[in-house]
């Protein structure tokens, strides 16, 4: 229970086309992130799986059975809202009771599973609270308890965390990892923050125009991106991209390397880049080093705590050579 | 408040308040006046402010010669009826206008509106005509209905405005929770816009209640309401002003309670959701 497919699907709203033709498989029991800058369709591309929005042509199948015409009520999947969209009229109990209300369970099962929710989420000693008297955090889990209850085929995710503070993300992160680990269900979340995405996906599907640019695992984006797009967008700090002559050395339009994929020194050494040190972001870790390089502009270092490098240092700079990333005039990898 | 208001600033602003208020209110503090003199007294040539005689005749007179209770009843009746369709029918009206909007949608809310600004007079005859064919002149069910049709664009205009207040991505969660349509406006959309539902219920009952064109042409004896009461003590005369006055003040008595209670509601209802 929870394949997901997606065949030609396509959106407009009005004269403008925000979903050109997209087709996916999602497979049973998968954890899959879109992510993509804003604007790019992600939650009008979850909107249509969920059937909030209507398809303009195309095809969506939920294990295997054709929904693109059924309404949300129909297709038996639960969302998850970047407002967290709690009735604001009913106590806890009652927000997470209410899809098993329009389910018509029995009051036994009600009880019995807001209770096995409550527990699970650690919500128990608030369920007699309004939503407005809770905090971003309990509230968000109280989107998640109204959301697993239904045990549906699949739960969908837009920008859950986003309005979280950052410690509190790490930790709702985890939890709701955790939570696939256990449920086994699938799910769909959506994301800009391309740490949750490496973190949490068993898939990532990289967006970019209402294009899908990569679908893989996080590893494999990371190690080996389709195209120019997906090497700028996987990895941070981001890739640094070189063209000319440097990139016809290795017969390529343009190269890139990774920030962690460089060797320092102060030495000349023939052959590598030299640059002046501009800012030593000092993570503790790491560091980050911005480099100015001479006739090939700034690029971004990573590097250990402690090393010695200041500001307006002299580098030399040996990317390696069997982590080069290059690319075609179109942007391709080659 | 910390604002930096003087004051003299402050006197002059509740001096002038109250002035306002007294002037709105003084025809209807003379109308209470009126209703407990005599009718001698009521015409007098030196008006007299407070009843010299304090009488409680002329509300005998006015149940004695026309039934207050049978009158009022139909208002009630009438009001509150044509409160009740027109929700029934503007709810999912205006949530469509809300929720799934169309090109259109605008231009449906503003012909809406434009409806009340055509006089009534300007329909009199065809109304008058499909009610007579129709057998609804002077019946309760045709006063609901036609009262029904005149309030409902402004039923309308409000629900759609404090609908619009609503975050769509709630009622998005009902759907995704096995809501449909039904359930989404019954256990969502109203529990959520309860006090501008309520407003609109105030204001439509009272519209309702004080309504006279319609009223006093399409009744007669059985479906009057107690705005045809009234009308029917006036005279050219003059000779019935205490009564007219008894008569009208036992027409506002109940719909002015009922305002009073609910003050809060009221203003809420007539800023159109302007204020939170
Ligand atoms: N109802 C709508 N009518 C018209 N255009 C819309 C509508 N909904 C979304 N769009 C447009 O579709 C594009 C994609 O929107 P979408 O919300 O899917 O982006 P997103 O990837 O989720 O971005 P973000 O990361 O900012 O949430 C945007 O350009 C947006 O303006
Ligand atoms: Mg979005």
């Amino acid at each position: 229970m929870g394949s997901i497919s997606l065949r030609n699907v396509k959106k407009s709203f009005g004269d403008v086309q925000i979903i050109p033709d997209i087709s996916l498989d999602i497979k049973e029991g998968e954890f899959v992130v879109f992510v993509g800058p804003s604007g790019c369709g992600k939650s009008t591309l979850l909107r249509l799986i969920a059937g909030l929005e209507d398809t303009s042509s195309g095809t969506i199948l939920l294990d295997g059975e054709d929904m693109t015409k059924a309404p949300p009520a129909r297709r038996g999947l639960a969302m998850v809202f970047q407002s967290y969209a709690l009735y604001p009229h009913m106590t806890v109990r009652d927000n997470i009771a209410f899809p098993l209300k329009m389910a018509k369970a029995s009051k036994e099962e009600i009880d019995r599973k807001v209770e096995y929710a409550a527990r699970t989420l650690n919500l128990s000693s608030y369920l007699d609270r309004r939503p407005r008297a809770l905090s971003g955090g309990q509230r968000q889990r109280v989107a998640i308890g109204r959301a697993i209850v239904r045990e549906p085929k699949a739960f969908l995710f837009d920008e859950p965390l986003s309005n979280l503070d950052a410690a509190l993300r790490v930790n709702m992160r985890l939890e709701i990892t955790e939570l696939h680990q256990q449920l086994k269900t699938t799910m769909i979340y959506v994301t800009h923050d391309q740490v949750e995405a490496m973190t949490m996906a068993d898939r990532i599907v990289v967006l970019n125009a209402g294009n899908v640019e990569q679908f893989g695992s996080p590893l494999d984006l990371y190690k080996k991106p389709a195209n120019r797009f997906v090497a700028g967008f996987i990895g941070s700090p981001k890739m640094n991209f070189v063209d000319g002559p440097e990139a016809a050395k290795h017969n390529a339009h343009s190269i890139g390397v990774r920030p962690e994929h460089f060797l320092l020194s102060r030495e000349n050494i023939p052959g590598t880049w030299k640059g002046t040190v501009g800012v030593a972001e000092q993570l503790g870790s790491d560091t980050f080093l911005h480099v100015h390089v001479d006739g090939l502009g700034l690029m971004t270092i990573r590097t250990d705590g402690d090393q010695t490098f200041s500001h307006g240092d002299d580098v030399y700079l040996t990317p390696d050579a069997t982590r080069i990333y290059r690319f075609d005039a179109a942007g391709l990898a080659i | 408040m910390a604002r930096n208001v003087s004051v003299q600033t402050k006197i002059g602003f509740t001096i002038a308040a109250w002035a306002i208020a007294l002037l709105l209110f003084s025809p209807i503090l003379w109308v209470v006046l009126t209703a407990f003199k005599t009718e001698a007294e009521a015409i007098a040539n030196t008006p007299t402010f407070l009843p010299q005689n304090f009488t409680l005749e002329n509300f005998g007179a006015v149940q004695d010669r026309s039934d207050y209770f049978k009158h009022a009843f139909n208002s009630i009746v009438v009001s509150v009826g044509s409160t009740l369709l027109g929700l029934l029918i503007g709810i999912p009206a205006a949530w469509a206008m809300a929720f799934a909007p169309t090109k259109r949608t605008k231009d449906v809310l503003m012909w809406m509106l434009s409806t009340k600004m055509m006089p009534a007079v300007g329909v009199l005859i065809p109304i008058y005509l499909i009610f007579r064919d129709l057998r609804l002149l002077d019946t309760l069910q045709g006063l609901t209905i036609i009262m029904t049709l005149i309030n409902l664009p402004i039923i309308i205009w409000m629900l759609y405005t404090y609908f619009k207040e609503i975050p769509i991505d709630i009622l998005e969660a009902a759907r995704m929770d096995g809501a449909e349509l039904y359930n989404e406006i019954v256990h969502v959309l109203i529990p959520m816009a309860l006090p501008g539902i309520a407003s609109t219920l105030l204001l439509n009952v009272i519209l309702a209640w004080n309504e006279a064109f319609w009223t006093i042409t399409l009744t007669s004896g059985r479906a009057g309401t107690l705005t045809a009461f009234i009308s029917s003590f006036s005279s050219p005369q003059g000779l019935f002003l205490a009564k007219l006055s008894a008569a009208s003040l036992l027409a506002i008595a109940p719909i002015l309670l009922m305002g009073w209670f609910s003050q809060k509601q009221l203003v809420r209802g007539l800023t159109f959701g302007a204020v939170k």
